[in-house]
């Protein structure tokens, strides 16, 4: 196994231990007096740390360059959605009792909802397009521009958990920095290599 | 406690992964040079050396990694404090048992109400209230009680347990929109009131939690701000329903359920039912309460249990019973319309939410 192939599978492993825990906690009923609401928020800060993972991928190639990380990068993003998808059937099934209209009257009124919701529609499309025959098909600038999306989902979800807290702000604001940090040293490399030194030709110079 | 071992793991799992990382790096770049530049071919680590090393290190990662992730998760699992073994009422002698008071409903377990806790004073986490209400002080206790009456004064807590105790089962409705129901130990606040006799004036009663920095957090931690109030309409406290709680379970009340003494109302949601009590002042204004100050469109002054009147954020039309894993209806007034709907006859509960 090379390198790359064991970061992935180290981070496959951490990233659905917690996932394998919870399961299990779950069925020795070790989940506190109200599983159900753990359940729902342990999957969904989860879901806010796999997304956090992933875009923290590029970010650490232009700091560390750490290349390495490319390789497990679209298994972190559907971890992510597996752990979305999680999140959304416990609410689905257990607070809403599976019935749809109920559901849609409540992604209607209440709007952490709907930005949850919007938040997994957008991930849909993104997960079923993490294929190499999909990025062949839609070409890679494509395929790239539509997994830009990804963004906007880690916006909507960090603005869904900060929506539903009653008054204690410091986990969403955690993720809200880190988010931030993330955008922060994507904007700052996107814009170093847009000066004009780093094209290619100028970059040369004769000493 | 998992925060030593959990930070010192970390650190190691951290430096295995930078070390695996860049062991691979650095000696893919140093095979080259090498070769190039020393001439002393005994500086290359010899291969099957490297790989027993390699393995080692991946070994290190992986078992190291996965500690890591485990001690994370474990210091975020709700951990439940163990009780005691079970006592029968001895603590407060025999109980009363008004047939009024009783219910047919099987009330959730002592460790459910003991380990499912909002008291943010503590901790916003409902499940770390139980460990951290431990460093209350409750003993020496007493509660001012004092504004609009004839006799002002202070009422130590043993002078509060002389009230005679009963045992009442209640519906407990959280306004998160979770609900137990509690066999608390107690007495109608209307004969604490009735001894002080409130003038005239007085048309509410405010209420005030003990606010200790060296054992609770701060207001910005909290998120609201504290000391704690809550209030009351002086008929809304007078209620026979309205209760002064000094245990449950025929227990001396737990710290993290407000020891020594709590109010319990129980046709309101539960942020009403003050914890902890060190002040009670009868006033002729409205007075001003927490989650009200906190959030004004969320929380209003009164209220009252309403599966008609939405939370902003989320609907109060259902609830999850705890040990119950899918949601039942919300009943109005919390089930105690026939004993409380006369209070707001001709209110608008829409606008007095």
């Amino acid at each position: 196994m090379d390198n790359a192939r064991f970061l992935k599978f180290v981070l496959g492993l951490n990233a659905l231990l917690p996932l394998g825990l919870l399961l299990f906690d779950a069925a020795i009923g070790s989940l506190g007096a109200n599983p159900v609401e753990y359940f729902l928020r342990a999957t969904g800060v989860m879901t806010l740390v796999m997304l956090l993972v992933t875009l923290a991928v590029t970010p650490l190639r232009k700091l560390f360059g750490w290349n390495i990380l490319i390789k497990s990068r679209r298994m972190l993003g559907l971890l992510t959605f597996l752990y979305c998808s999680i999140h959304l059937v416990t609410y689905s099934f257990f607070d809403k009792s599976g019935d749809i209209p109920a559901i849609i009257g409540d992604v209607i009124q209440r709007p952490f909802i709907a930005v949850g919701m919007a938040a997994f529609l957008i991930l849909v499309p993104l997960a079923l397009t993490s294929t190499n025959a999909s990025i062949k098909k839609l070409g890679g600038k494509t395929w790239q521009r539509l997994h830009r999306l990804s963004y906007l989902v880690a916006i909507l979800g960090v603005v869904h958990f900060w929506m539903i807290v009653k008054s204690d702000l410091f986990y969403p604001a955690l993720f809200a920095v880190g988010l931030s940090a993330l955008f922060a040293i994507r904007i700052y490399y996107s814009r170093a290599t847009k000066k004009p030194l780093q094209k290619p030709g100028l970059a040369i110079r004769p000493d | 406690m998992i925060g030593i071992p959990g930070i010192s793991l970390a650190i190691i799992g951290i430096s295995l992964l930078e070390r695996a990382l860049g062991f691979a790096s650095e000696y893919k770049g140093e095979s080259k040079t090498l070769i190039m530049t020393s001439p002393d071919r005994t500086e290359i680590t010899p291969e099957p050396l490297y790989l027993n090393r390699r393995n080692f290190i991946r070994a290190g990662v992986f078992a190291g990694s996965a500690a890591v992730t485990g001690l994370v998760y474990n210091a975020y699992r709700p951990d439940t404090i163990t009780p005691g073994p079970k006592a029968s009422g001895a603590e407060f002698g025999e109980l009363a048992r008004k047939p009024e008071f009783q219910s047919s409903e099987t009330p959730n377990s002592f460790e459910d109400i003991t380990n499912y806790n909002n008291f943010y004073e503590f901790s916003t986490s409902k499940t770390a209230v139980a460990r951290e209400a431990q460093a209350l002080k409750t003993d020496p206790w007493s509660v001012e009680v004092g504004g609009l009456i004839e006799q002002p004064r202070s009422f130590s807590l043993q002078e509060i347990l002389q009230f005679p105790q009963e045992e009442r089962i209640y519906r407990f409705r959280c306004v998160e929109a979770w609900s137990m129901v509690i066999p608390w130990v107690g007495f109608p606040l209307a004969a604490l009131l009735e001894q002080v006799r409130p003038t005239s004036e007085a048309k509410y009663v405010a209420f005030e939690t003990a606010y200790d920095r060296s054992v609770m957090q701060s207001s910005f931690s909290a998120g609201i701000d504290l000391p704690y109030v809550e209030g009351l309409r002086l008929d809304e406290a007078l209620h026979p329903l309205t209760l002064l709680a000094t245990g449950l379970y025929g227990r001396p009340m737990p710290k993290q359920n407000g020891a020594p003494v709590r109010l319990v109302v129980p046709w309101k949601y539960g942020f009403k039912s003050i914890k902890s009590i060190v002040r009670i002042t009868l006033t002729d204004k409205e007075p001003p309460t927490t989650w009200n100050i906190a959030a004004p469109r969320e929380y209003g002054f009164y209220s009252n249990v309403n599966p008609t009147v939405d939370h902003p954020r989320w609907s109060q039309g259902s609830e999850r019973r705890i040990g119950e894993l899918t949601m039942r209806e919300t009943l109005m007034f919390n089930g105690y319309e026939k004993e409380v709907a006369e209070l707001y006859r001709g209110m608008d509960l829409e606008k007095f939410y």
